[in-house]
Protein backbone atom coordinates (compact mmCIF):
# COMPACT_ATOMS: atom_id res chain seq x y z
CA UNK A 1 0.00 0.00 0.00
CA UNK A 2 1.32 3.42 -0.90
CA UNK A 3 2.11 5.52 2.14
CA UNK A 4 -0.52 8.17 2.71
CA UNK A 5 0.51 11.80 3.20
CA UNK A 6 -0.59 12.65 6.75
CA UNK A 7 -0.89 16.05 8.34
CA UNK A 8 -0.72 16.44 12.09
CA UNK A 9 -2.75 19.03 13.98
CA UNK A 10 -1.59 20.17 17.42
CA UNK A 11 -2.98 22.46 20.06
CA UNK A 12 -1.33 23.21 23.39
CA UNK A 13 -2.69 24.01 26.82
CA UNK A 14 -0.01 25.65 28.89
CA UNK A 15 -0.23 26.05 32.65
CA UNK A 16 1.73 29.08 33.72
CA UNK A 17 2.46 29.39 37.44
CA UNK A 18 2.07 33.06 38.30
CA UNK A 19 4.91 34.57 40.31
CA UNK A 20 2.82 36.08 43.10
CA UNK A 21 4.05 36.20 46.67
CA UNK A 22 0.91 34.65 48.13
CA UNK A 23 -1.59 32.13 46.80
CA UNK A 24 -4.51 32.90 44.55
CA UNK A 25 -7.21 32.55 47.23
CA UNK A 26 -5.28 32.62 50.51
CA UNK A 27 -2.55 34.56 52.30
CA UNK A 28 -0.20 31.55 52.50
CA UNK A 29 3.19 31.94 50.85
CA UNK A 30 3.47 30.61 47.30
CA UNK A 31 7.00 29.24 47.39
CA UNK A 32 8.73 26.27 45.84
CA UNK A 33 10.90 23.91 47.87
CA UNK A 34 9.59 24.53 51.39
CA UNK A 35 9.29 21.55 53.78
CA UNK A 36 6.07 19.62 53.00
CA UNK A 37 2.80 21.15 54.11
CA UNK A 38 4.38 24.20 55.71
CA UNK A 39 2.83 26.50 53.06
CA UNK A 40 -0.67 25.05 53.10
CA UNK A 41 -3.03 27.08 55.29
CA UNK A 42 -6.61 26.33 56.32
CA UNK A 43 -7.98 27.81 53.06
CA UNK A 44 -5.63 25.71 50.90
CA UNK A 45 -6.56 22.61 52.89
CA UNK A 46 -10.27 23.24 52.40
CA UNK A 47 -11.00 23.28 56.12
CA UNK A 48 -14.67 23.80 57.00
CA UNK A 49 -15.77 27.40 57.22
CA UNK A 50 -12.97 28.99 55.22
CA UNK A 51 -13.62 31.34 52.33
CA UNK A 52 -11.41 32.12 49.32
CA UNK A 53 -10.45 35.77 48.68
CA UNK A 54 -9.01 36.53 45.26
CA UNK A 55 -5.44 37.83 44.95
CA UNK A 56 -5.44 41.13 43.05
CA UNK A 57 -1.95 40.57 41.67
CA UNK A 58 -2.96 37.27 40.04
CA UNK A 59 -5.75 39.12 38.25
CA UNK A 60 -3.34 41.90 37.24
CA UNK A 61 -0.86 39.37 35.82
CA UNK A 62 -3.56 37.61 33.79
CA UNK A 63 -4.58 41.00 32.38
CA UNK A 64 -0.98 41.91 31.53
CA UNK A 65 -0.72 38.64 29.61
CA UNK A 66 -4.00 39.26 27.82
CA UNK A 67 -2.92 42.74 26.76
CA UNK A 68 0.47 41.45 25.59
CA UNK A 69 -1.18 38.99 23.18
CA UNK A 70 -3.78 41.52 21.95
CA UNK A 71 -6.56 39.45 23.44
CA UNK A 72 -10.14 40.31 24.20
CA UNK A 73 -10.36 41.11 27.91
CA UNK A 74 -13.51 40.28 29.84
CA UNK A 75 -15.20 43.17 31.65
CA UNK A 76 -16.43 40.76 34.24
CA UNK A 77 -15.43 37.16 34.73
CA UNK A 78 -16.39 34.39 37.07
CA UNK A 79 -14.97 31.44 38.93
CA UNK A 80 -16.45 27.96 38.66
CA UNK A 81 -15.89 24.73 40.52
CA UNK A 82 -14.39 21.86 38.55
CA UNK A 83 -15.34 18.75 40.47
CA UNK A 84 -13.22 15.61 40.71
CA UNK A 85 -11.71 13.46 43.41
CA UNK A 86 -8.00 13.09 43.85
CA UNK A 87 -6.08 13.12 47.15
CA UNK A 88 -3.97 16.15 46.22
CA UNK A 89 -7.13 18.19 45.65
CA UNK A 90 -8.36 18.71 49.22
CA UNK A 91 -11.71 20.35 48.52
CA UNK A 92 -12.85 17.77 45.98
CA UNK A 93 -13.02 20.57 43.42
CA UNK A 94 -10.63 22.97 41.78
CA UNK A 95 -11.57 26.63 41.58
CA UNK A 96 -11.19 27.46 37.90
CA UNK A 97 -12.92 29.45 35.19
CA UNK A 98 -15.28 27.79 32.74
CA UNK A 99 -17.43 29.83 30.37
CA UNK A 100 -16.31 33.29 31.51
CA UNK A 101 -12.49 33.32 31.39
CA UNK A 102 -10.65 36.55 32.13
CA UNK A 103 -8.77 36.51 28.79
CA UNK A 104 -10.44 35.71 25.47
CA UNK A 105 -9.10 35.23 21.94
CA UNK A 106 -5.63 36.60 21.17
CA UNK A 107 -2.55 35.78 19.14
CA UNK A 108 1.09 34.85 19.78
CA UNK A 109 3.62 35.59 17.08
CA UNK A 110 6.59 33.26 16.81
CA UNK A 111 9.43 32.59 14.41
CA UNK A 112 10.42 29.26 12.99
CA UNK A 113 12.94 28.58 10.20
CA UNK A 114 13.19 32.30 9.49
CA UNK A 115 9.44 32.70 8.96
CA UNK A 116 6.88 34.35 11.22
CA UNK A 117 3.84 32.33 12.32
CA UNK A 118 0.81 33.67 14.15
CA UNK A 119 -0.70 31.15 16.55
CA UNK A 120 -4.22 31.78 17.80
CA UNK A 121 -4.91 31.76 21.53
CA UNK A 122 -8.44 30.66 22.28
CA UNK A 123 -8.52 31.81 25.90
CA UNK A 124 -6.55 32.08 29.12
CA UNK A 125 -8.13 31.54 32.51
CA UNK A 126 -7.16 31.73 36.15
CA UNK A 127 -7.27 28.71 38.42
CA UNK A 128 -5.66 27.22 41.50
CA UNK A 129 -2.99 24.52 41.32
CA UNK A 130 -3.37 21.19 43.14
CA UNK A 131 -0.92 19.66 45.63
CA UNK A 132 1.61 16.94 44.88
CA UNK A 133 1.29 13.19 45.26
CA UNK A 134 4.46 11.29 46.13
CA UNK A 135 4.06 7.68 45.08
CA UNK A 136 7.53 6.29 45.55
CA UNK A 137 8.58 6.51 49.15
CA UNK A 138 5.82 4.78 51.10
CA UNK A 139 4.84 1.16 50.55
CA UNK A 140 1.11 0.88 49.76
CA UNK A 141 0.64 4.53 50.65
CA UNK A 142 0.84 7.81 48.82
CA UNK A 143 2.27 10.88 50.52
CA UNK A 144 0.49 14.20 49.98
CA UNK A 145 2.24 17.57 50.06
CA UNK A 146 -0.23 20.41 49.72
CA UNK A 147 2.26 23.30 49.56
CA UNK A 148 1.47 23.82 45.87
CA UNK A 149 -2.31 23.73 46.45
CA UNK A 150 -3.70 27.18 45.75
CA UNK A 151 -0.74 28.44 43.75
CA UNK A 152 -2.13 30.70 41.00
CA UNK A 153 -2.12 29.29 37.48
CA UNK A 154 -2.92 30.92 34.19
CA UNK A 155 -4.03 28.21 31.77
CA UNK A 156 -3.42 29.34 28.21
CA UNK A 157 -5.25 27.38 25.52
CA UNK A 158 -4.03 27.64 21.93
CA UNK A 159 -6.05 27.05 18.79
CA UNK A 160 -5.07 23.87 16.92
CA UNK A 161 -2.86 26.02 14.70
CA UNK A 162 0.37 24.04 15.10
CA UNK A 163 1.31 21.49 12.44
CA UNK A 164 4.60 19.86 13.49
CA UNK A 165 6.38 18.88 16.71
CA UNK A 166 9.01 21.55 15.91
CA UNK A 167 6.29 24.20 15.65
CA UNK A 168 4.82 23.08 18.96
CA UNK A 169 8.24 23.40 20.57
CA UNK A 170 8.78 26.84 19.03
CA UNK A 171 5.41 27.94 20.39
CA UNK A 172 6.20 26.62 23.87
CA UNK A 173 9.54 28.47 23.76
CA UNK A 174 7.85 31.68 22.63
CA UNK A 175 5.29 31.41 25.44
CA UNK A 176 8.14 30.80 27.88
CA UNK A 177 9.90 33.94 26.67
CA UNK A 178 6.70 36.02 26.74
CA UNK A 179 5.73 35.15 30.32
CA UNK A 180 9.28 35.78 31.48
CA UNK A 181 9.41 39.16 29.70
CA UNK A 182 6.13 40.04 31.38
CA UNK A 183 7.58 39.02 34.74
CA UNK A 184 4.47 36.97 35.52
CA UNK A 185 6.27 33.58 35.78
CA UNK A 186 9.78 32.57 36.77
CA UNK A 187 9.84 30.14 33.82
CA UNK A 188 11.59 27.45 35.83
CA UNK A 189 10.65 24.30 33.93
CA UNK A 190 12.45 21.97 36.36
CA UNK A 191 10.22 23.19 39.16
CA UNK A 192 7.08 22.82 37.04
CA UNK A 193 6.50 26.56 36.67
CA UNK A 194 5.30 25.94 33.11
CA UNK A 195 3.61 22.68 32.12
CA UNK A 196 2.11 21.81 28.79
CA UNK A 197 -0.63 19.44 27.68
CA UNK A 198 -0.73 18.66 23.96
CA UNK A 199 -3.82 17.78 21.93
CA UNK A 200 -2.70 15.79 18.92
CA UNK A 201 -4.54 14.41 15.90
CA UNK A 202 -3.67 13.42 12.35
CA UNK A 203 -5.62 13.58 9.08
CA UNK A 204 -4.89 12.89 5.42
CA UNK A 205 -3.38 16.06 3.97
CA UNK A 206 -6.08 18.13 2.30
CA UNK A 207 -8.90 16.86 4.50
CA UNK A 208 -10.80 19.63 6.30
CA UNK A 209 -12.31 17.62 9.13
CA UNK A 210 -10.03 17.00 12.12
CA UNK A 211 -9.10 13.46 13.08
CA UNK A 212 -9.89 12.03 16.53
CA UNK A 213 -7.44 13.47 19.06
CA UNK A 214 -5.60 12.35 22.13
CA UNK A 215 -4.26 14.52 24.93
CA UNK A 216 -0.74 14.08 26.29
CA UNK A 217 -0.41 15.41 29.81
CA UNK A 218 2.32 17.09 31.81
CA UNK A 219 5.05 17.96 29.33
CA UNK A 220 7.51 20.14 31.20
CA UNK A 221 10.54 20.43 28.96
CA UNK A 222 11.03 21.74 25.42
CA UNK A 223 12.62 18.47 24.32
CA UNK A 224 10.06 16.14 25.91
CA UNK A 225 7.23 18.17 24.42
CA UNK A 226 8.64 17.77 20.91
CA UNK A 227 9.52 14.09 21.40
CA UNK A 228 6.18 13.17 22.95
CA UNK A 229 4.22 14.83 20.14
CA UNK A 230 6.44 13.26 17.45
CA UNK A 231 5.96 9.87 19.02
CA UNK A 232 2.20 10.30 19.35
CA UNK A 233 1.88 11.36 15.68
CA UNK A 234 3.77 8.23 14.60
CA UNK A 235 1.62 6.06 16.85
CA UNK A 236 -1.63 7.49 15.48
CA UNK A 237 -0.49 7.09 11.87
CA UNK A 238 0.48 3.50 12.67
CA UNK A 239 -2.96 2.80 14.14
CA UNK A 240 -4.77 4.36 11.16
CA UNK A 241 -2.60 2.72 8.50
CA UNK A 242 -3.18 -0.70 10.02
CA UNK A 243 -6.91 -0.11 9.69
CA UNK A 244 -7.64 0.84 13.29
CA UNK A 245 -9.12 3.98 14.81
CA UNK A 246 -7.63 6.50 17.24
CA UNK A 247 -9.35 6.40 20.62
CA UNK A 248 -9.99 9.71 22.33
CA UNK A 249 -8.07 9.45 25.58
CA UNK A 250 -5.52 11.03 27.86
CA UNK A 251 -1.98 9.70 27.61
CA UNK A 252 1.22 10.17 29.57
CA UNK A 253 4.66 10.47 28.01
CA UNK A 254 7.45 8.29 29.36
CA UNK A 255 10.73 9.95 28.34
CA UNK A 256 12.78 6.88 29.28
CA UNK A 257 10.91 4.56 26.93
CA UNK A 258 10.13 7.43 24.50
CA UNK A 259 6.48 6.44 24.23
CA UNK A 260 3.06 7.58 25.36
CA UNK A 261 0.76 5.34 27.37
CA UNK A 262 -2.92 5.68 28.21
CA UNK A 263 -3.51 7.16 31.64
CA UNK A 264 -5.40 4.76 33.84
CA UNK A 265 -8.13 5.39 36.36
CA UNK A 266 -9.50 8.64 35.01
CA UNK A 267 -12.34 7.24 32.93
CA UNK A 268 -14.91 9.33 34.77
CA UNK A 269 -12.89 12.49 34.88
CA UNK A 270 -14.49 13.95 31.76
CA UNK A 271 -17.57 14.85 33.74
CA UNK A 272 -16.39 17.75 35.86
CA UNK A 273 -19.88 19.15 36.58
CA UNK A 274 -18.74 22.77 36.49
CA UNK A 275 -20.93 25.25 38.32
CA UNK A 276 -20.39 28.83 39.56
CA UNK A 277 -18.50 28.88 42.85
CA UNK A 278 -20.92 30.39 45.36
CA UNK A 279 -17.98 31.44 47.58
CA UNK A 280 -16.75 33.91 44.99
CA UNK A 281 -18.53 36.91 43.51
CA UNK A 282 -18.17 37.95 39.87
CA UNK A 283 -14.89 39.78 39.28
CA UNK A 284 -15.17 43.22 37.73
CA UNK A 285 -12.16 44.20 35.64
CA UNK A 286 -11.98 47.90 36.43
CA UNK A 287 -10.32 50.46 34.16
CA UNK A 288 -7.90 51.15 37.01
CA UNK A 289 -6.77 47.50 37.05
CA UNK A 290 -6.52 47.46 33.27
CA UNK A 291 -4.39 50.60 33.21
CA UNK A 292 -2.12 49.15 35.83
CA UNK A 293 -1.76 45.92 33.82
CA UNK A 294 -1.11 47.83 30.61
CA UNK A 295 1.66 49.89 32.21
CA UNK A 296 3.50 46.67 33.00
CA UNK A 297 3.65 45.34 29.42
CA UNK A 298 7.30 45.74 28.38
CA UNK A 299 8.85 45.48 24.93
CA UNK A 300 8.01 41.91 23.90
CA UNK A 301 10.28 39.33 22.24
CA UNK A 302 8.80 39.86 18.78
CA UNK A 303 9.34 43.65 18.94
CA UNK A 304 12.84 43.18 20.30
CA UNK A 305 13.69 40.73 17.51
CA UNK A 306 12.55 43.25 14.93
CA UNK A 307 14.52 46.07 16.55
CA UNK A 308 17.72 44.02 16.87
CA UNK A 309 17.51 43.02 13.22
CA UNK A 310 16.45 46.33 11.72
CA UNK A 311 18.15 48.89 13.96
CA UNK A 312 21.21 46.96 15.07
CA UNK A 313 21.70 44.89 11.92
CA UNK A 314 22.03 41.59 13.77
CA UNK A 315 21.42 38.21 12.12
CA UNK A 316 18.42 35.99 12.82
CA UNK A 317 20.47 33.58 14.90
CA UNK A 318 22.12 36.36 16.97
CA UNK A 319 18.69 37.89 17.50
CA UNK A 320 17.16 34.56 18.48
CA UNK A 321 19.85 33.91 21.06
CA UNK A 322 19.77 37.38 22.60
CA UNK A 323 15.98 37.72 22.85
CA UNK A 324 15.13 34.19 24.02
CA UNK A 325 15.78 35.09 27.65
CA UNK A 326 14.85 38.54 28.95
CA UNK A 327 17.86 38.53 31.29
CA UNK A 328 20.21 37.95 28.34
CA UNK A 329 18.50 40.76 26.39
CA UNK A 330 18.84 43.08 29.39
CA UNK A 331 22.54 42.21 29.73
CA UNK A 332 23.09 42.82 26.02
CA UNK A 333 21.35 46.19 26.16
CA UNK A 334 23.27 47.26 29.26
CA UNK A 335 26.49 46.32 27.42
CA UNK A 336 25.45 48.44 24.43
CA UNK A 337 24.66 51.36 26.72
CA UNK A 338 28.40 51.84 27.26
CA UNK A 339 28.70 52.72 23.61
CA UNK A 340 30.33 49.63 22.10
CA UNK A 341 29.25 48.05 18.81
CA UNK A 342 26.22 45.73 18.68
CA UNK A 343 27.81 42.95 16.66
CA UNK A 344 30.94 42.56 18.82
CA UNK A 345 28.78 42.76 21.94
CA UNK A 346 26.54 40.00 20.56
CA UNK A 347 29.57 37.87 19.71
CA UNK A 348 31.15 38.29 23.14
CA UNK A 349 27.91 37.39 24.92
CA UNK A 350 27.24 34.35 22.73
CA UNK A 351 30.82 33.06 22.90
CA UNK A 352 32.93 34.04 25.87
CA UNK A 353 30.18 35.01 28.31
CA UNK A 354 27.92 32.05 27.48
CA UNK A 355 30.80 29.55 27.64
CA UNK A 356 32.06 30.92 30.96
CA UNK A 357 28.56 30.90 32.48
CA UNK A 358 28.04 27.38 31.23
CA UNK A 359 31.30 26.21 32.79
CA UNK A 360 30.44 27.77 36.14
CA UNK A 361 26.79 26.69 36.07
CA UNK A 362 25.65 30.30 36.42
CA UNK A 363 22.73 32.29 34.97
CA UNK A 364 23.47 35.55 33.23
CA UNK A 365 21.85 37.41 36.11
CA UNK A 366 24.70 36.08 38.26
CA UNK A 367 27.47 36.87 35.75
CA UNK A 368 30.57 38.07 37.63
CA UNK A 369 31.45 40.40 34.73
CA UNK A 370 29.01 43.30 34.79
CA UNK A 371 27.72 44.42 31.37
CA UNK A 372 29.36 47.84 31.90
CA UNK A 373 32.73 46.13 32.19
CA UNK A 374 32.13 44.00 29.10
CA UNK A 375 31.05 47.08 27.15
CA UNK A 376 34.18 48.95 28.19
CA UNK A 377 36.34 45.96 27.30
CA UNK A 378 34.86 45.81 23.79
CA UNK A 379 35.24 49.56 23.41
CA UNK A 380 38.94 49.27 24.26
CA UNK A 381 39.37 46.69 21.49
CA UNK A 382 37.56 48.99 19.08
CA UNK A 383 39.77 51.90 20.10
CA UNK A 384 42.87 49.78 19.53
CA UNK A 385 43.91 50.05 23.17
CA UNK A 386 44.09 46.24 23.54
CA UNK A 387 43.98 43.34 21.11
CA UNK A 388 41.16 40.81 21.06
CA UNK A 389 43.51 38.24 22.55
CA UNK A 390 44.51 40.47 25.47
CA UNK A 391 40.82 41.31 25.96
CA UNK A 392 40.22 37.63 26.66
CA UNK A 393 42.83 37.78 29.41
CA UNK A 394 41.28 40.93 30.90
CA UNK A 395 37.83 39.29 30.77
CA UNK A 396 39.13 36.31 32.73
CA UNK A 397 40.73 38.58 35.33
CA UNK A 398 37.47 40.51 35.84
CA UNK A 399 35.59 37.18 36.01
CA UNK A 400 37.94 35.71 38.60
CA UNK A 401 38.96 38.71 40.66
CA UNK A 402 36.48 41.45 39.84
CA UNK A 403 37.75 44.95 39.27
CA UNK A 404 37.58 47.53 36.56
CA UNK A 405 38.69 46.93 32.97
CA UNK A 406 40.81 50.09 32.51
CA UNK A 407 42.51 49.68 35.87
CA UNK A 408 43.44 46.08 35.03
CA UNK A 409 44.80 47.05 31.61
CA UNK A 410 47.00 49.72 33.19
CA UNK A 411 48.07 47.79 36.27
CA UNK A 412 49.19 44.82 34.18
CA UNK A 413 50.74 46.88 31.41
CA UNK A 414 48.46 45.32 28.80
CA UNK A 415 48.01 48.45 26.76
CA UNK A 416 48.69 47.71 23.12
CA UNK A 417 51.90 49.16 21.69
CA UNK A 418 50.24 51.58 19.33
CA UNK A 419 53.02 54.14 19.51
CA UNK A 420 54.11 53.82 15.89
CA UNK A 421 57.67 54.91 16.67
CA UNK A 422 58.17 52.18 19.26
CA UNK A 423 56.48 49.52 17.14
CA UNK A 424 58.36 50.63 14.04
CA UNK A 425 61.66 50.24 15.89
CA UNK A 426 60.73 46.65 16.89
CA UNK A 427 59.58 45.81 13.35
CA UNK A 428 62.84 47.10 11.82
CA UNK A 429 64.87 45.20 14.37
CA UNK A 430 63.03 41.92 13.62
CA UNK A 431 63.46 42.45 9.88
CA UNK A 432 67.17 43.22 10.31
CA UNK A 433 67.67 40.09 12.42
CA UNK A 434 66.30 37.73 9.76
CA UNK A 435 67.84 38.44 6.34
CA UNK A 436 67.19 34.91 5.12
CA UNK A 437 63.41 35.20 5.66
CA UNK A 438 63.45 38.65 4.08
CA UNK A 439 64.91 37.11 0.91
CA UNK A 440 62.22 34.44 0.91
CA UNK A 441 59.49 37.07 1.24
CA UNK A 442 60.92 39.13 -1.57
CA UNK A 443 61.09 36.00 -3.72
CA UNK A 444 57.30 35.86 -3.38
CA UNK A 445 56.86 33.58 -0.40
CA UNK A 446 54.02 35.52 1.24
CA UNK A 447 53.65 32.97 4.03
CA UNK A 448 56.84 34.22 5.63
CA UNK A 449 54.94 37.31 6.69
CA UNK A 450 53.30 35.21 9.37
CA UNK A 451 56.70 34.37 10.76
CA UNK A 452 57.56 38.08 11.07
CA UNK A 453 54.19 38.89 12.67
CA UNK A 454 54.79 36.15 15.22
CA UNK A 455 58.24 37.53 16.06
CA UNK A 456 56.97 41.08 16.48
CA UNK A 457 54.09 39.91 18.70
CA UNK A 458 56.54 37.99 20.83
CA UNK A 459 58.79 41.04 21.17
CA UNK A 460 55.82 43.18 22.26
CA UNK A 461 54.44 40.56 24.63
CA UNK A 462 51.27 40.28 22.55
CA UNK A 463 50.48 43.93 23.05
CA UNK A 464 50.70 45.04 19.42
CA UNK A 465 47.71 45.43 17.13
CA UNK A 466 48.22 42.64 14.55
CA UNK A 467 46.73 44.76 11.77
CA UNK A 468 49.12 47.58 12.49
CA UNK A 469 52.01 45.12 12.66
CA UNK A 470 51.04 43.79 9.25
CA UNK A 471 51.07 47.22 7.67
CA UNK A 472 54.40 48.19 9.25
CA UNK A 473 56.00 44.89 8.30
CA UNK A 474 55.02 45.15 4.66
CA UNK A 475 56.44 48.65 4.55
CA UNK A 476 59.68 47.56 6.18
CA UNK A 477 60.09 44.50 3.96
CA UNK A 478 59.52 46.47 0.79
CA UNK A 479 61.71 49.37 1.89
CA UNK A 480 64.98 47.53 1.78
CA UNK B 1 -34.56 9.89 37.30
CA UNK B 2 -33.51 6.31 36.69
CA UNK B 3 -31.24 3.81 38.35
CA UNK B 4 -28.51 4.22 35.74
CA UNK B 5 -28.28 7.98 36.29
CA UNK B 6 -28.19 7.45 40.03
CA UNK B 7 -25.34 4.95 39.67
CA UNK B 8 -23.39 7.44 37.67
CA UNK B 9 -24.01 10.22 40.18
CA UNK B 10 -22.99 8.14 43.18
CA UNK B 11 -19.83 7.08 41.37
CA UNK B 12 -18.96 10.67 40.49
CA UNK B 13 -19.62 11.78 44.07
CA UNK B 14 -17.78 8.81 45.56
CA UNK B 15 -20.81 7.81 47.59
CA UNK B 16 -21.94 4.34 48.58
CA UNK B 17 -25.65 3.95 49.26
CA UNK B 18 -27.52 1.11 50.89
CA UNK B 19 -30.55 -0.23 48.93
CA UNK B 20 -32.84 1.65 51.31
CA UNK B 21 -30.90 4.89 50.85
CA UNK B 22 -30.92 4.40 47.11
CA UNK B 23 -34.72 4.14 47.12
CA UNK B 24 -35.03 7.36 49.16
CA UNK B 25 -32.48 9.30 47.13
CA UNK B 26 -34.03 8.18 43.86
CA UNK B 27 -37.39 9.47 45.04
CA UNK B 28 -35.89 12.74 46.32
CA UNK B 29 -33.94 13.41 43.17
CA UNK B 30 -37.04 12.62 41.13
CA UNK B 31 -38.86 15.47 42.90
CA UNK B 32 -35.94 17.81 42.38
CA UNK B 33 -35.68 17.00 38.68
CA UNK B 34 -39.41 17.55 38.30
CA UNK B 35 -39.02 20.95 39.95
CA UNK B 36 -36.17 21.82 37.59
CA UNK B 37 -38.27 20.72 34.60
CA UNK B 38 -40.99 23.07 35.78
CA UNK B 39 -38.50 25.94 36.10
CA UNK B 40 -37.11 25.23 32.66
CA UNK B 41 -40.55 25.78 31.17
CA UNK B 42 -40.27 29.47 32.14
CA UNK B 43 -39.43 31.78 29.26
CA UNK B 44 -36.00 33.29 30.12
CA UNK B 45 -35.39 34.80 26.70
CA UNK B 46 -33.19 37.89 27.10
CA UNK B 47 -32.60 37.33 30.82
CA UNK B 48 -28.94 37.49 31.87
CA UNK B 49 -27.97 34.40 33.87
CA UNK B 50 -27.33 35.25 37.50
CA UNK B 51 -23.81 34.30 38.59
CA UNK B 52 -24.40 35.10 42.23
CA UNK B 53 -27.42 36.13 44.30
CA UNK B 54 -25.49 39.03 45.85
CA UNK B 55 -25.34 42.07 43.61
CA UNK B 56 -21.72 42.86 44.47
CA UNK B 57 -18.25 42.55 42.95
CA UNK B 58 -15.57 40.25 44.26
CA UNK B 59 -13.30 42.14 46.67
CA UNK B 60 -9.61 41.70 45.83
CA UNK B 61 -6.88 40.96 48.33
CA UNK B 62 -3.44 42.55 48.20
CA UNK B 63 -0.68 40.12 47.35
CA UNK B 64 0.85 39.73 50.80
CA UNK B 65 1.71 36.69 52.89
CA UNK B 66 -0.59 36.90 55.89
CA UNK B 67 -1.01 33.26 56.93
CA UNK B 68 1.53 31.52 59.12
CA UNK B 69 1.08 27.77 58.78
CA UNK B 70 1.09 25.70 61.95
CA UNK B 71 1.70 22.37 60.26
CA UNK B 72 1.61 20.26 63.41
CA UNK B 73 -1.88 21.53 64.20
CA UNK B 74 -3.20 20.60 60.77
CA UNK B 75 -1.44 17.24 60.67
CA UNK B 76 -2.85 16.37 64.11
CA UNK B 77 -6.38 15.97 62.74
CA UNK B 78 -5.33 13.69 59.86
CA UNK B 79 -5.70 9.91 60.28
CA UNK B 80 -2.20 9.15 59.04
CA UNK B 81 0.89 11.30 58.50
CA UNK B 82 4.63 10.79 58.08
CA UNK B 83 7.60 13.10 57.49
CA UNK B 84 5.22 16.05 57.36
CA UNK B 85 3.13 14.42 54.63
CA UNK B 86 -0.50 13.32 54.74
CA UNK B 87 -0.65 9.62 53.90
CA UNK B 88 -3.49 8.13 51.87
CA UNK B 89 -4.04 4.68 50.39
CA UNK B 90 -1.85 4.19 47.32
CA UNK B 91 -3.01 6.13 44.29
CA UNK B 92 -1.86 4.59 41.04
CA UNK B 93 -1.01 6.98 38.25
Amino acid sequence: MAAMDWESVIGLEIHVQLATRSKIFSGAEAAFGAPPNTRACAVDLGMPGVLPVLNREAVRMALTFGLAIDAEIARTCRFDRKNYFYPDLPKGYQISQFDQPIVGAGVVEMEIDGATRRIGIRRAHLEEDAGKSLHEDYADMTGIDLNRAGTPLLEVVSEPDLRTPAEAEAFFREMHAVVRYLGICDGNLNEGSMRGDANVSVRPRGQQRLGERTEIKNLNSFRFLRQAIAHEIDRQIGVLESGGGVVRETRLYDPRADETRPMRGKELSDDYRYFPDPDLLPVRVTSELLAEARALVPELPRAKRRRYREDLGLSDSDTGFLTGDPDVAAYFEATLATGCGAKPAANWIMDRVAASLNRSGLDISGCPVAPEQLGRLIARIEEGVISGKIAGTVFDVVWEEGGEVDAIIDARGLRQVSDTGELDRIVRQVVADHPEQVEQFRAGKEKVLGFFVGRVMRETGGKADPRQVNVLLRDALRAR
Amino acid sequence: MDRQTLDRLTRLSQLQLSPEEERLVLEDLGHIVALIDEMQAIDTEGVEPLAHPLDMDQPLRHDAVTEAVDRARFLAVAPLTRDGLYLVPKVVE
